[in-house]
């Protein structure tokens, strides 16, 4: 299929379409507010749903309605607002709701900036909202990910009846680059006979709700949900490993960040530096076990981690190394981006450190 | 023998859990009864809150679904948008509507989201224990202001009924009580009316249910019923705020 | 071959324009490219940037901090990005709004009075053709036939008549460059 050019944000609202969104919900948020300018005209164009909604509040749970209710729907938000949706997210994770929900990051805390960020890894990974659950969290790193992620998303959360998020940055919000429309695999889905979608001559009501006043019910639900969590662990890491063979430092980054270090690391490897990235691609499942067998080998000297937050992936990384290896991290947060140079300067550092 | 009376097929055979003279069971009954009658019963989606109804999806014998805490109208708005022939309902209290959730209910009106709202006003918080709700009464004790609601500390109560009867989204806006027989059947007669709009297509619909709460008002079933009539009502007055049909056939 | 080119200028004058037409040209001749735009509230009439990047090679970074290329509709966005060009590097200023000149003696600069040309050719919104055809001549980036036939399929329909100053525009400005 020939490369078409797209802007990020757009791109992101076409993979959906072509993925069987039913029902795009979203408020307006900088720098994403693309995706919803792009669905309101191109969702009734195939007869589908675009609601503007009032609030990140109101979108998550229109999302919770609307995938209850058996449909395909999506959001997408920038880091306040993806903020504001965590409530939902709990709820659609014990319901067992699947959606999909795109997060532009931008710096933060709080209002912070609109410019590019990675500050929201703590609160995708980790949950987010309150109780015990998890979400399938996706970091491409390029518009040709992204539009292969966000439509694999779909059938993702389908399968686990779980909420899915993709995370992007402003960045790739907003640039431009080619992209080929690929079939992605489809998995084999079970029809949604769960769904509240009216009885239509069922023999019993369909339920999708999160109390569970008794503590021994509760307790149960919550043991079968970790799981599937599990279950999702184990078949949905993804990573990628790039001249770790005979690296001695590797760079740990994904998204914006991993590519500046693919820049790097070409010009570091033509002067004859021996470094590698190893790339998270999911970033909840985390692919610890790779990384800790890669910090078991001896030409690896050193681990860098670079990061547009404060370092919140270190924790991660210092988990799947196990204190093998020592572990640095050069970071900006606020709407800055790492540097080519500054990482090649990390890299060397840590080179004449070693010897 | 001939069959006089007998529990709708709209409700489940589960046990309320209900408080003695709670009027959640009429209101859930009247509901139930309606769509059975109206035969939406087998199509229709209801959402219920958070507070003391929050079991409702164990009772209404349709798709439910149980919404985070004043966000059924959110929830509702995406149902009836991506299935926009089901029936579909809203269950809401009035801390979930009135306090957390206005802001989803207000939009869902101004959208003219074409679902049906019914919202329980016994004017405190049940589940939680009888703490101050936006329609707390002034004067009316409750466990977060013992001595009695005050303009100074709280303002004063929130009419939901008339104030979303000015968006134009909203087709049929009313409020009614369940004290006794008479009343009962007006509305019964509004839940079916605001079903049949919503099913035209009409806009938004809206029921507001003055309902008991002996137990946090601390006043026995009989007693209760009194106070609505003479403390409630004058505040929150019965009837139609608006109707687009009445409206019609007016200008015509 | 890795061309990091940034594209500056007054909002509306069409320097993000100018870097789309940079990859689009580089897609047509199969490069691989990104356009990253600066965004936010500045682009509401103040300074408007993007960094654009052409390689025969899988893009790594799309943002930089070294130019090989630097095309600027006004001075402060001369002031702004000259040091980040290369030793060698190429700076194309559009003289007919910036009247300084470039002051590093190690870098080729060009002085392409976009405005007035597109003026004489009787549409001043050709402007940016003429900056990239500077560019072209400049870099030899890409096949001039690849760029007229470019032009082409931007203007179809009723637009249609806006081809050939276009396609004059661009040859104009690849005569600058000598």
């Amino acid at each position: 299929m020939a490369k078409e050019l797209w802007k990020g944000n757009e791109a992101i609202g076409e993979a959906a379409v072509r993925a069987g969104c039913d029902g795009y919900f979203g408020y307006p948020i900088t720098p994403q507010s693309e995706v919803p300018e792009y669905m309101s005209w191109r969702m009734p164009q195939v007869g589908r749903v675009f609601l503007q909604s009032e609030s990140e509040v109101a979108t998550i749970n229109m999302l919770y309605g609307g995938g209850a209710a058996g449909k395909r729907v999506m959001t997408s938000s920038s880091s306040p607002g993806i903020a504001l949706m965590q409530e939902g997210f709990s709820y659609m994770a014990i319901s067992e709701v699947p959606c999909v929900v795109v997060n532009c990051m931008r710096g933060g805390p709080g209002l912070g900036t609109i410019q590019p960020g990675q500050s929201d890894y703590m609160q995708a990974t980790r949950g987010g909202g309150n109780g015990d659950y998890y979400n399938v969290v996706l970091a491409p790193c390029n518009m040709q990910e992204t539009v292969d992620f966000v439509q694999e998303a779909f059938d993702i959360a389908d399968q686990y009846r779980n909420p899915v998020m993709v995370v992007v940055d402003g960045l790739i919000g907003q640039m431009m680059e080619p992209i080929e429309w690929h079939d992605v695999p489809k998995r084999d889905i079970p029809p949604k006979t769960w769904a509240t979608t009216g009885k239509h001559g069922r023999d019993h009501t369909n339920v999708i709700q999160s109390l569970e006043i008794d503590p021994e019910s509760c307790n149960a639900t919550n043991g079968r949900l970790h799981q599937k969590f599990m279950e999702m662990k184990k078949n949905e890491v993804r990573f990628d490993a790039e001249n770790c063979d005979d690296a001695e430092v590797v760079v740990v980054a994904y998204g914006t960040p991993a590519r500046i270090v693919m820049s790097a690391m070409k010009e570091l490897r033509e002067e004859g530096v021996k470094v590698g990235l190893f790339r998270p691609i999911t970033i909840w499942p985390y692919p610890t076990e790779q990384l800790r067998k890669l910090a078991g080998e001896d030409h690896v000297k050193n681990f860098l981690v670079v990061e547009m937050s404060e370092g919140q992936m270190v924790e991660d990384v210092d988990f799947a190394v196990q204190g093998q290896k020592p572990i640095t991290f050069y970071g900006v947060s606020g709407g800055a981006i790492p540097t080519i140079e500054a990482i090649k300067e990390h890299v060397m550092a840590l080179l004449k450190e070693a010897k | 023998m001939a069959i006089v009376y007998q529990k709708t097929k709209g409700l489940q055979d589960t046990e309320l859990h209900y408080c003695p003279g709670c009027h959640h069971g009429i209101a859930h009954k009247l509901i139930a009864e309606v769509m059975d009658e109206m035969g939406i019963l087998d199509d229709a989606i209801g959402i219920c809150p958070v507070g003391c109804s929050v079991f409702a999806y164990k009772y209404f014998n349709c798709d439910m679904q149980g919404a985070a805490h004043g966000r059924a109208p959110a929830n509702a708005s995406a149902i009836k948008r991506l299935l926009p022939d089901s029936p579909v309902f809203t269950y809401q209290g009035d801390g979930d509507l009135a306090s957390i959730g206005v802001a989803e209910i207000v939009h869902a009106a101004m959208r003219g989201e074409k679902f049906t709202t019914f919202f329980i006003n016994n004017g405190i918080y049940g589940m939680t224990g009888g703490q101050m709700a936006p329609t707390t009464l002034i004067g009316q004790k409750a466990t977060t202001c013992p001595s009695g609601r005050t303009v100074e500390q709280a303002g004063r109560p929130i009419h939901m009924a008339e104030m979303l009867s000015t968006l134009e989204g909203v087709a049929y806006s009313t409020r009614v009580c369940l004290t006794d027989i008479p009343n009962i059947m007006k509305a019964k007669k509004a839940i079916r009316k605001a079903f049949e709009m919503q099913m035209a297509k009409k806009g938004f619909t809206f029921v507001e249910i003055l309902s008991a709460c002996p137990t946090n008002w601390g006043l026995s079933p009989i007693k209760s019923l009194d106070w609505i009539k003479n403390d409630m009502i004058p505040v929150y007055p019965l009837g139609d705020i608006k109707d687009i049909d009445k409206e019609v056939a007016k200008d015509a | 071959m890795l061309k990091q080119v940034i594209c500056a200028g007054f909002g509306g004058q069409g320097a993000l324009s100018i870097g789309k037409s940079i990859i689009e040209a580089g897609m047509a001749e199969g490069l691989n490219v990104t356009w990253s735009p600066s965004y936010g509230p500045e682009m509401r009439g103040g300074t408007a940037n993007c960094h654009v990047v052409l390689s025969d090679e899988p893009i790594g970074s799309p943002v930089f901090t070294r130019a090989t290329g630097l095309i600027a509709m006004n001075y402060p966005s001369l002031v702004k990005f000259e040091p980040n060009v290369v030793p060698g590097g190429l700076i194309l200023v559009n003289s007919s709004v910036v009247t300084e000149k470039v002051k590093r003696d190690d870098v080729r600069a060009y002085y392409i009075p976009s405005t007035d040309i597109a003026t004489e050719i009787g549409n001043i919104k050709v402007a940016n053709m003429v900056m990239m055809g500077a560019y072209l001549a400049a870099t030899k980036a890409f096949k001039v036939e690849t760029v007229e036939e470019m032009i082409k399929g931007m203007f179809t329909g009723s637009k249609a008549k806006l081809i050939p100053a276009n396609i004059e525009a661009l040859h104009r400005g690849m005569e600058c460059i000598k």
